[in-house]
């Protein structure tokens, strides 16, 4: 692990930043532009309530430490959200400033600016309450959900045991968000606070098999699963097993981790959503002759954000909309062709294959980035814990499952939202699973 | 359109001083040598009071402080800078080689010497030899100089100002100006004096008494100079609004009403055309000098021409004075007018700055629980700031995802009409709190309510107590 913090500087070189940390007069410009509203709609806005003017304030006035816990206290996770949160869709989209027709106070650029103050010093998690509670949990998978979790049952004196088959903690945060976002370094750094607060992990271990959930069942109080989503989609078309096929996540796991540092030749991404364009955009930085994204719709249907789009035209990747992949061809050197079909929109909103319209592509490397199975495996064996449509169904203000002993939240509840949605499940979680284990304390 | 066809004159003669414009430099390191006045001259400036001559002096170092705002810089600026520490026969040769330069400008001469009849003398005699169009009396500096019996260790005390004018009056062809310190009680009084003594004009006003800051990791106050501090003479924008009461009650009185030099925060033509409007014959300039270099005058220029072209001013004494009289005590204010907040729905972009405002630090007149159309009259349904901030942090909030949550998550933010606060106009007192925190330009007006009551003043009303009529 120490060595995975020494990032590799060709990575570090190729992923400078997406939005510069601000200069320390710059931030107090900023932070004087702040209206301090009332009620602000930026709190509103986000998922885990931060008291956006509040923090941001304390940052004009130099109070950098305070600013920071204020932002702790609402989110644990509130240095990755600063850099990983779509801010345009959420505080930065509700700020007032718009309806000034000026640009909205820079937020997220704000809260980095007081979260990275407070790493440089040192700062640590304070804890909510001086007891040690004897009850234990445990959370599966070690996301921001997990972690949020883990972090608000710690501070209230509970004893909290993290389960991850991965051998770094962080789930999606460490091994899935674009390097130019969130440096791997940065993630492990950030749950270094949730271990000084005596966080148990258990890493490198996979829950799965009734016989390990029986076991957990009898070690622990409560149980918190934050396993987020699993495999992702298979193409399903010929060639597909081919070495050279890569999806998105493996991908970007794999230069966050070192295992790639290069790209050569041309590059296909198929599907048009936020990890898409991240897999696109590394590819691109990485060195690739050409990436095109491949979608079956048009530009009005993806699901990326419309800020993650502009960024991928910026980077150089090209779009190719209607279009839809057939099969990977290949030789002995590796691959060489994708065959692809133009398709159209029926006025009923229909897809519909084109006739005789098959082209090829020159490609050396695909990359599938057509969404995340749910992790049915793990799911169906959590006694009755109610599913549906592959995601467990939870008391939305407790996460509470329909097994009062099982409480769930992040992307196996949602469906795959963003990491700032998670911490907010894992929080919620978290407080109720304490209130339910004080009740039945008494 | 004929309202841009002539250009207004801006030359000014003040109690018999000639300048081009208005604008002078004040007497203060941007007047500190004939080079920088002469550049001065050149970018537009009408007029300079050369910086303080008398007996050459040590200056500090450092000397200057200043006050920052919301990111901006020297919102307030300090020194406890002294008069010239130039010799005084340089001084009054380069003064002699301007004047034979710029013939047009309006060069006066500040002084400042040890208080005897013979050194007053001597230096008037000095100061007009060289060809100074006018004397500036410096009754004010604050520091330094008062320890020595001079600046406003004279400007203090009525007496000796009246004294010392009379001495320079014996003695001075030209005329003289006493520039008045704010650091006293009523500065109607040295007013009184200096007019007493015959001075033909006065200028207001000097630097004010001030610390301006503390080092909070050296615990250092500013300026520090070799581990000690002293009180410094304040300046910049944030004295403005003291310097314009202090030259309104000067103007107001019929006893020290003399020509008057405006001074004090002006940094723009809208400051000037304000000190202007109280009355002041001329305004200087200095802290925005200091900041921004001599080419601000070009704006100052032609900003007032145009606003004298719109307003149909064709010269300064047009317009002068022209706001003195709509000051006036507190009780001859009218106590049955009456205006309430208007809140422009279409303006308002929600930020609630109106309503903390209103709850915190006035009526309680402003609410925000409401959801639809104009509401009038007095409404029960009053949830408190602390309520409406709990109900907002106690909802679920998620990211808006396209793919999850269709079109709803494309939707732009407006202002929601229940984020429009309303004003409950039967409550309003009218205070204009509300008018002043909104950051939008127009969006809160105070609108007048007929009382249908006739005009009354407290001193009405209380003589009406006192012959028992009504209270």
């Amino acid at each position: 692990m120490q060595e995975l913090l020494q990032q590799k500087p060709e990575i570090a070189e190729r992923f400078g930043d997406l939005h510069p940390p601000f200069a320390a007069q710059a931030a107090v410009v900023e932070s004087n532009r702040c209206l301090n509203c009332f009620d602000a709609p930026c709190t509103s806005a986000c998922p885990t309530h931060i008291d956006v003017p509040k923090f941001i304030k304390k940052i004009a006035s130099g109070n950098l430490h305070s600013a920071a816990l204020g932002i702790l206290d609402a989110n644990v996770l509130g240095a990755s959200c600063a850099r990983v949160c779509p801010v345009e869709v959420l505080c930065e989209g509700a700020c007032v400033m718009h309806g000034f027709n000026e640009q909205p106070i820079e937020i997220g650029r704000l809260q980095r600016f007081a979260m990275d103050h407070f790493h440089a010093q040192g700062g640590r998690l304070p804890r909510k309450s001086d007891e040690k509670r004897p009850e234990k949990i445990a959370c599966i998978g070690a996301g921001p959900a997990s972690l949020a979790a883990a972090a608000e049952l710690r501070q209230q004196g509970f004893q909290v045991t993290i389960f991850d088959k991965r051998s770094l903690p962080g789930g999606l945060n460490t091994y899935g968000i674009a390097e130019y976002k969130l440096p791997l370094t940065d993630s492990l750094r950030e749950i270094e606070l949730i271990k000084d607060l005596g966080v148990q992990f258990r890493l490198g271990v996979e829950i799965c098999g009734e016989n390990s959930l029986a076991e957990l069942e009898a070690e622990f109080d409560v149980i918190f699963i934050g396993a987020g989503l699993g495999a992702m989609h298979r193409l399903a078309i010929p060639g597909e097993s081919h070495s050279g096929v890569i999806d998105a996540l493996q991908f970007i796991e794999d230069y966050k981790t070192g295992k790639t540092t290069q790209i050569a030749g041309d590059v296909i991404v198929v599907g048009a959503g936020n990890t898409a364009i991240d897999a696109a955009n590394a590819a691109k930085r990485l060195g690739a002759r050409s990436v095109s994204i491949l979608y079956r719709r048009t530009r009005e249907h993806i699901s990326a954000f419309d800020f993650e789009y502009r960024q991928a035209l910026q980077e150089g990747v090209r779009f190719l909309w209607l279009t839809q992949l057939m099969a990977i061809h290949s030789s002995a050197i590796g691959i060489t062709s994708v065959e692809c079909l133009c398709t159209e929109i029926d006025s009923d909103g229909s897809l519909k294959p084109i006739d005789d319209s098959t082209f090829h592509l020159e490609c050396n490397l695909v990359i599938p980035a057509i969404g995340q199975s749910p992790l049915l495996e793990l799911l169906t064996q959590c006694r009755d814990v109610q599913l549906e449509q592959g995601r467990v169904v939870v008391d939305r203000a407790t996460g509470q499952t329909s097994n009062p002993k099982y409480f769930a939240g992040g992307d196996c509840v949602n469906g795959g939202r963003e990491v700032v949605d998670a911490v907010a499940d894992g929080k919620r979680a978290g407080i109720a699973i304490a209130r339910l284990l004080e009740v039945a304390y008494v | 359109m004929s309202k841009y066809s002539v250009k207004p004159n801006l030359s000014v003669n003040f109690a018999g001083i000639e300048s081009p414009n208005p604008f002078w430099l004040a007497s203060a390191p941007p007047t500190n040598t004939g080079e920088q006045i002469m550049r001065a001259f050149d970018a537009g400036w009408g007029g300079a009071v050369w910086k303080t001559m008398g007996a050459q002096v040590t200056n500090t170092s450092s000397r200057y402080s200043s006050i920052n705002w919301n990111g901006r810089r020297m919102m307030g600026f300090s020194n406890i800078e002294l008069i010239s520490d130039r010799p005084l026969e340089v001084n009054l040769r380069e003064l002699a080689e301007v004047k034979k330069r710029y013939p047009k400008q309006a060069l006066i001469a500040s002084l400042m010497i040890e208080s005897t009849r013979e050194a007053w003398h001597n230096v008037v005699q000095q100061a007009e030899d060289a060809g100074a169009d006018g004397l500036e009396l410096n009754f004010g500096c604050p520091h330094g100089m008062s320890e020595r019996g001079m600046g406003s260790a004279v400007g203090q005390v009525p007496e000796y100002a009246e004294m010392i004018t009379a001495w320079v009056k014996e003695k001075a062809r030209t005329p003289v100006i006493v520039k008045l310190t704010p650091n006293i009680t009523d500065i109607r009084e040295v007013a009184r004096a200096a007019k007493r003594g015959g001075a033909d004009a006065l200028a207001a006003i000097n630097t004010i008494n001030s610390i301006t800051s503390i080092d909070l990791d050296t615990l250092m106050p500013q300026p520090n100079v070799d581990g000690r501090s002293s009180h410094g003479g304040y300046s910049g924008p944030a004295v403005k609004p003291i310097a314009l009461n202090m030259v309104q009650q000067v103007m107001s009185d019929p006893e020290a009403m003399l020509p008057i030099s405006g001074i004090g925060g002006i940094a723009t033509w809208r400051d000037a055309a304000e000190f202007i409007l109280l009355g002041s014959g001329s305004v200087q300039v200095c802290t925005a000098v200091m900041q921004q270099g001599y080419r601000i005058v070009e704006d100052m220029i032609d900003g007032l021409e145009n606003w004298m072209c719109e307003k149909g001013f064709q010269s300064i004494e047009d317009f002068r004075g022209l706001s003195l009289p709509k000051v006036t005590e507190w009780k001859d204010l009218n106590l049955n007018y009456k205006v309430v907040a208007h809140i422009d729905e279409a303006k308002c972009i929600g930020c609630g700055l109106c309503y903390t405002a209103c709850w915190d630090g006035a009526h309680q007149c402003i609410h925000v629980d409401r959801v639809s159309g104009q509401i009038d009259g007095p409404i029960e349904l009053h949830a408190k700031p602390v309520e409406v901030e709990a109900a907002s942090r106690s909802s679920i909030t998620v990211t808006p995802i396209p793919k999850l949550d269709g079109e709803k998550a494309r939707q732009g933010y407006t202002t929601p009409l229940a984020r429009v606060p309303r004003v409950d106009e039967t409550e309003c007192v009218g205070c204009n709190l509300c008018s002043l925190v909104c950051p939008v330009d127009a969006c809160i007006t105070m609108v007048e309510v007929k009382t249908h009551l006739p005009a009354e003043t407290w001193e009405e009303r209380s003589a009406a107590c006192l012959t028992g009529e009504s209270c």
